[in-house]
């Protein structure tokens, strides 16, 4: 199963790439337009890339069945926006917060052009931890289903407290003008590419943080909650225990995703966090990628989000009227299949979970086998 | 093993002296949820008959789906999470065989030649209804289309992942995935703005003690109400129905008396496409066709059957309307903002779900 799941990822994954940098290439002929299209969309890849790991944490290492993901990726990125940006003016705008002034007068060295990134993001990811601290308490114990209405439910309750309350983050009208910290350090736009490189950064932090929990005895006995919560428990695990940590760790990581993804948009509004582009998309990036493996979930983003970006260049060509108005329902309708022919056809996606008890285990296990391979050798000699 | 029917016998002791408070306890628990809600329903029935007597025609709508929805649970195993969009679906398809309508380039419509509203009168105004029998033949053939629609998806999807031992999550996965698609499609075909079935004046009856009711809600709340009293028929009548139910309390049991459950299953995506589908138009009628309105629904209508008990069609249909009555009733009264409305929804899910997993009518916790 492995071995041509592994070739259908390389060569999707190419072709993906070829389509990235094969439209804009053809289309305006400038290796510079291309870069300049490509390092906005892979730092958006990037971020996304962080919040479908949040959403692995939570369903394909504990199984928690989080149809409400727009809430903690909405809540990080509104934390961080207003964690970073001046106070409101009271006239045109009215928010909570506005710190930014205050972070960027911190006496350390260049404290403006990366505390507020700092503070934001973490400030972000406590704010979705606690969030999800919560509503874990009347949520933890229902079972899958009804988890997932009760999310959703959620997510649409925080959707409407962002639209409704003007006071709080300025309603409908959402947010504005989030300060690009980096724009101090070069010239020109060139801080995009500086912020890829951050985004990048914080998807590989990220990556070996969970990587390192999950494959701890910590992250063994999360596994085995969502194989079987029972038998979990009669090893004597505290099964509701794991499965709040794995919610609140994975919900502090979509909450550090909203961040960067307010970051680089310097723009939010609750029009933007709707269910479909905030939760069903990294349910198809995690589906297709491979749920219970970590670079599943990075290659189920690159691949989505791949085909997302390249729909947007094919609006840059002269299509019928007839055909582009229709470019982003056809692309909805796709993501829908992919989830539903992912799990019909292989319903492990392209980086199936790789079957692990221990690293010590495995290790003992290989040289055991050597051993006997060896032993087995020389009588044959 | 002894020592655990010796705790029993003791603990049986222990109880004899209290049985009769408990066993009254027990029932008080029982029946806590029904006075609340009678009371309460008495109470805004007469307080605020207005937002009463519309709660009671949005419910008919969500109850209606609800029933669809607990029955597909209960007997064909799915959490169907495209129930909204089949929803919104089915009305887009009255729509489509009323008027012939389909989205052209830019905001411009083509228009098949051939069309129920071409036939002589069917846009004639029946009674003081916004619509002619057009209308109603559409809907009527709308729910019938939308049978084969859902048997399709269940034959494709959902019975070969739960053939494969796919547990409840994936299914749901799976329903989500087909509920975006469904919306896509409707994006595709009918593109995305709102629409009505008809643009005419909205008639208003007025009825000695009650509030102004447009003359549409009449026919919303008698489909629902011959609906629903044909599905109880259906179910406790017959031998489909005694066959579902007894398919829904125990397939294995079920196969083992030769009842063909394969078929069961079947005519329950059948009556529980054919209800949604029915709701879902007379939604479009009450409101608007609007393809992002579906998704939303599900809040709602997955309240309305645990409320109801998952699994119990009477449950489901009061779990409805106690949910529509709820949300009109609080946002009508001023309590919080129209824009909270399904935030209402919301909590009643979560007081249900906290508190009475089971729901008013469910036996299996």
């Amino acid at each position: 199963m492995t071995a041509p799941s592994r070739g259908l990822a390389i060569a999707i994954v190419g072709f993906v790439t070829l389509l990235l940098v094969g439209l804009p290439l053809e289309r305006t002929g400038s290796v510079r337009a291309v870069v300049d299209f490509l390092a906005p969309a892979f730092a958006t890849m990037a971020i996304f890339a962080v919040i479908c790991i949040g959403l692995n944490v939570q369903w394909g290492y504990t199984g928690i069945f989080n149809f409400g993901v727009v809430g903690f990726f909405m809540v990080g990125a509104y934390t961080a926006a207003i964690v970073t940006m001046p106070p409101a003016d009271g006239k045109f705008s009215t928010y909570i917060g506005g710190f930014g002034p205050m972070l960027a007068n911190v006496p350390l060295p260049g404290a403006a052009n990366w505390l507020p990134y700092l503070v934001g993001t973490l400030a972000a990811a406590a704010v979705s931890a606690v969030l999800a601290l919560l509503l874990a308490w009347p949520m933890m114990r229902l079972r899958e289903d009804y988890l997932a209405i009760a999310l959703i439910g959620a997510a649409e309750v925080l959707r409407r407290i962002a639209t409704e309350e003007q006071w709080l983050v300025n309603g409908s009208r959402g947010l504005a003008g989030i300060p690009r910290h980096l724009a101090g350090i070069v010239d020109g736009d060139a801080d995009k590419f500086l912020f890829l490189a951050l985004a990048i950064a914080m998807l590989a932090l990220i990556y070996l943080l969970i990587d390192f929990g999950i494959r701890s005895p910590w992250g063994r006995v999360l596994r085995a909650v969502r194989e079987d919560e029972a038998a979990a428990a009669a090893a004597g695990k505290n099964v509701n225990g794991f499965k709040l940590q794995g919610f609140v760790l994975g919900a502090a990581v979509m909450g550090a995703g909203g961040a960067f993804y307010a970051f680089q948009q310097g723009a939010i509004s609750p029009e933007t966090f709707s269910h479909f582009f905030g939760t069903f998309i990294f349910w198809a990036m995690l589906i297709a990628g491979g749920s219970g493996n970590m670079a599943g979930a990075i290659v189920g983003t690159y691949v989505i989000w791949g085909l997302w970006s390249v729909t947007l260049q094919l609006q840059g060509y002269d299509l019928p009227r007839f055909l582009a108005d229709r470019v982003p329902h056809l692309r909805d309708t796709l993501v829908g299949l992919t989830i539903v022919a992912v799990l019909l056809a292989n319903p492990r996606g392209l980086l199936p979970e790789r079957v692990q008890v221990s690293r010590w285990l495995d290790r003992r296990v290989r040289s055991l086998r050597r051993a006997e391979n060896e032993a087995t050798s020389s009588a044959a000699d | 093993m002894a020592s655990v029917a010796d705790r029993n016998l003791v603990e049986r002791r222990d109880d004899a002296g209290s049985g009769q408070a408990a066993e009254l306890a027990r029932r008080l628990g029982q029946a806590a949820p029904w006075v609340v809600l009678g009371i309460l329903g008495v109470w805004s029935a007469v307080a605020l008959t207005e937002q009463f007597v519309v709660g009671i025609i949005v419910g008919s709508l969500y109850a209606l789906s609800a029933v669809g929805l607990t029955l597909i649970y209960g007997i064909a195993r799915v959490s169907h999470f495209a129930q909204g969009d089949v929803m919104m679906l089915s009305a887009y398809l009255g729509f489509f065989v009323l008027t012939g309508s389909l989205a052209g380039a830019g905001a411009t419509d083509v228009t098949l030649p051939v069309a129920l509203e071409m036939l002589p009168w069917a846009n004639e105004r029946i009674w003081l209804f916004s619509f002619g029998y057009g209308l109603v033949l559409a809907i009527a053939i709308a729910a019938v289309v939308a049978v084969p629609i859902l048997l399709a998806i269940d034959r494709v999807v959902y019975r070969p992942l739960l053939a494969r031992g796919a547990s409840t999550a994936i299914v749901a996965v799976s329903s989500l995935g087909i509920a975006i698609a469904i919306r896509g499609v409707m994006l595709l075909v009918w593109g995305p703005s709102g629409r009505r079935y008809s643009e005419g004046i909205r008639d208003t009856v007025e009825l000695p003690g009650l509030p102004r009711i447009v003359a549409d809600q009449f026919f919303i709340i008698a489909t629902a109400a011959v609906l629903a009293v044909a599905t109880y028929l259906l179910l406790y009548r017959t031998r489909l129905g005694t066959a579902m139910r007894a398919t829904a309390d125990n397939p294995d049991l079920a196969r083992a008396s030769g009842i063909d459950t394969a078929s069961v299953r079947r005519w329950t995506w059948a009556i529980g496409g054919f209800l949604t589908a029915v709701a879902g138009c007379l939604l479009a009628l009450q409101s608007q066709l609007s393809p992002d309105l579906g998704f939303l629904l599900l809040l709602p209508i997955f309240a309305a059957a645990i409320l109801g008990g998952i699994g119990s069609p009477h449950g489901a249909f009061i779990g409805g309307l106690v949910v529509g009555v709820v949300g009109e009733t609080t946002v009508g009264a001023g309590w919080i903002g129209p824009g909270y409305k399904l935030a209402v929804t919301f909590v009643v899910l979560i007081v249900v779900i906290l508190f009475r997993p089971s729901g008013l009518f469910g036996s299996r916790s």
